[in-house]
């Protein structure tokens, strides 16, 4: 039996890892003793000690700088941010150190730290929901990993953990399916379907910086990343009914960013739409939408549609998160739009 | 102190000292790449601290770093090839002054980003107590510094985790332009160390004795698992903040009354006075020194620029 939930898929490859390297090691905000926020860490603690898997203060530059500076001699962290807007605490050290240091220092050191980040809205407003890949996408220097589905994330924290360079890996609070204590998850998990891939026990590795087409088809091309791979595969099939073909390519990793399979799809269908829960001005599905410009623009039968959150801080009540977050019938009216 | 380390202490100090001059008349004759910070009047802390560390150790730095690099023990023909950006230099020349760094003495880099470097010798000490390989990592950094977050959440972290750290605050009282009492509501920095229940030392910065003496102290201690230390080292920057810049926001007559206390000057005299050396071997030291950064010099100058595309190979491992 494998896991179902990204939370356990997740918690698996760092058991994998840790079992084969003891240098592989965990510090964030209350992952030991408490298990985590969001349950990856959940009986690691009793697992491995408390040398391997360490409380910290609520101190993001201080979780992030002292993997950075661990990473640098020897170990490979693996760092958890409990959520991903709070990396904003930590940018220095993300963005201006692990990125930069192996560049500047030429190339005398690896810094192979994994900075782990709950992301996405789930009704806790405008500091707790965002989809921040682009931050660090913008960034040379740092990989970004987004993966859907419990296969996908098993695989790519794997390797993620076996780079020798600083990996951003977001994971969306929605397909954890992971919950408190006591508590009541907010999660997509259990209602997915068979396209929510659970990951097998067997070990294996997914590369970082191949994307995976989801869903074949040939009318237009759904770029996707995260939850937002799962509601455009319903949208397909919805959309299937209407008699649009579409092919949905997740992305999984967005640096890197995987041009190749987003061309090859586009030449074949022609259209393009960009589904991201991040918001679009300037950001990932920008750079998509940029390159599809650039490089296949004759391939283009329509122009390039994003369906991407508003470019607004969240707002609280559900209804105007609603609005802002981008949703399965979004990406509906966008498909029927470019195929017009 | 043995007259041995003394000398040896002498000698760092000089070796910085004349690096640092050597660069600045290059600086002001030729066209050398970028800018630099200059560690002329602080090398006793350098020469003091690093004096009692061996190449598995870790120091991290400042953008002042030229001084911890030499005293750690870096190679000076790198070290200055970096200045001159060729491709020979520690960093290959994608790093220059504001990030040298020499992993192999385990000096894990200068920081263009103040209170950047602290949190990574956390990590090393972590890494040092995690191995149990009885290695120690001292952080370097000024007064200014000490007002950012990454020193707060540094030391605490370092505390509670009982880690082999040392945390040297160089304090040369300017930050950039602005003396440290003018943003700093204490006069001694150690005394931040109480907040972290750690120990908090001052040293006097122009002393190289007394830096050697309380850094071996603190350096021992987080060797034997004691955990760290805040050692303050008060000492003056004789140069401007950056190349060129003139420091025009200090005091008339400060500086003069620093350097009446230099730590080189001072230290010859005690080579030769109650260490009972002759001019002879102190005249030596100076030699070696001059022939090194001479040598430097001429490597660097030797050595060839990277090519356009070099920095290709160093973004991923």
């Amino acid at each position: 039996m494998g896991y179902e939930r990204v939370a356990d898929a997740i918690r698996a490859a760092i058991i994998e890892e840790m079992d084969a390297d003891p240098d592989v090691v965990m510090l964030g905000e209350d992952i030991a003793a408490f298990g985590g926020a969001y349950r990856v860490s959940e009986g690691l603690l009793e697992r491995y000690g408390p040398r391997r898997v360490l409380d910290t203060p609520i101190s993001e530059i201080a979780i992030a700088g002292t993997a950075i500076g661990a990473a640098m001699t020897g170990l490979r962290p693996i760092a958890e941010f409990q959520f991903n807007d709070f990396m904003a605490c930590a940018m220095d050290q993300i963005c201006n150190q692990a990125a930069k240091i192996r560049l500047m220092m030429g190339g005398q050191v690896r810094v192979p730290v994994v900075f782990r980040a709950p992301y996405g809205a789930t009704g806790r407003a405008a500091q707790h929901s965002q989809s921040l890949e682009a931050w660090f996408a913008h960034t040379p220097g740092l990989k970004v990993v987004m993966p859907s589905t419990p296969y996908d994330a098993k695989g790519l924290m794997r390797s993620a953990v076996r780079d020798d360079n600083p990996v951003v890996f977001l994971e969306h609070k929605m397909l954890y399916g992971a919950a408190s204590p006591g508590g009541k998850a907010k999660t997509v998990v259990g209602v997915l379907g068979p396209s929510f891939r659970e990951a097998p026990e067997d070990p294996y590795l997914i590369p970082i910086g191949e994307a995976d087409v989801k869903r074949a088809g040939e009318d237009v091309t759904i770029v996707s990343t995260g939850y937002m791979v799962h509601k455009s595969l319903r949208a397909a099939e919805r959309l299937e009914s209407m008699g649009i073909g579409c092919e949905v390519v997740d992305l999984r990793t967005v640096s890197p960013l995987d041009m190749g399979t987003v061309l090859r799809s586009v030449g074949k269908t022609g259209r393009a739409v960009i589904a991201m829960e991040s918001v679009g001005d300037f950001g990932v599905a920008a750079e998509v939408a940029a390159r599809l410009a650039e490089d296949g623009l004759f391939y283009l039968d329509a122009p390039v549609r994003r369906v991407c959150a508003r470019f607004v801080p969240i707002p609280f009540a559900p209804a105007c998160e609603a609005d802002v977050i981008p949703s399965e019938e979004d990406v509906v009216a966008a498909v029927r739009a470019v195929c017009a | 102190m043995t007259a041995e380390t003394a000398l040896a202490l002498y000698q760092t100090m000089l070796e910085i000292r004349l690096f640092e001059e050597t660069l600045y008349r290059l600086f002001s004759t030729r066209d050398m790449p970028g800018s630099m910070h200059q560690y002329n009047g602080e090398e006793a802390i350098a020469a003091g601290v690093c004096g009692h560390l061996v190449k598995t150790d870790y120091i991290t730095s400042t953008h002042r770093g030229h001084g911890h690099c030499i005293a750690k023990g870096a190679d000076m023909n790198a070290v200055m090839a970096e200045m001159f950006a060729k491709s020979t230099g520690c960093c290959a020349g994608m790093g220059g002054s504001m990030h040298i760094a020499d992993f192999g003495v385990g000096m894990l880099g200068a920081n263009g980003i103040v209170g950047g470097g602290i949190p990574h010798a956390v990590g090393a000490a972590w890494k040092c107590a995690y191995k149990g390989d009885g290695g120690v990592a001292v952080a370097f950094f000024g007064d200014g510094a000490s007002n950012e977050g990454s020193f707060h959440e540094s030391l605490n972290l370092a505390a509670v985790w009982g880690l082999p750290a040392v945390f040297v605050c160089e304090n040369n009282l300017y930050g950039f332009s602005t003396h440290y009492r003018r943003v700093t509501p204490v006069e001694d920095i150690a005394c931040r160390a109480a907040s972290y229940g750690m120990e908090g030392l001052v040293a006097d910065g122009m002393d190289v004795e007394d830096v050697y003496a309380k850094a071996g102290d603190a350096i021992a201690k987080a060797r034997a698992g004691g955990g760290p230390t805040l050692l303050e080292c008060k000492a003056y920057r004789y140069m401007g903040h950056s190349r060129f810049e003139n420091p025009t926001y200090r005091p008339k007559g400060e500086l003069e009354s620093w350097k009446a206390r230099d730590p080189i000057g001072a230290m010859a005299a005690r080579l030769m006075g109650g260490y009972g050396l002759g001019a002879s071997e102190i005249d030596g030291a100076r030699a070696r020194a001059e022939a090194k950064v001479a040598e430097a010099v001429a490597f660097a100058e030797g050595s060839p620029e990277p090519g356009p595309k070099d920095y290709e190979r160093y973004l991923h491992a």
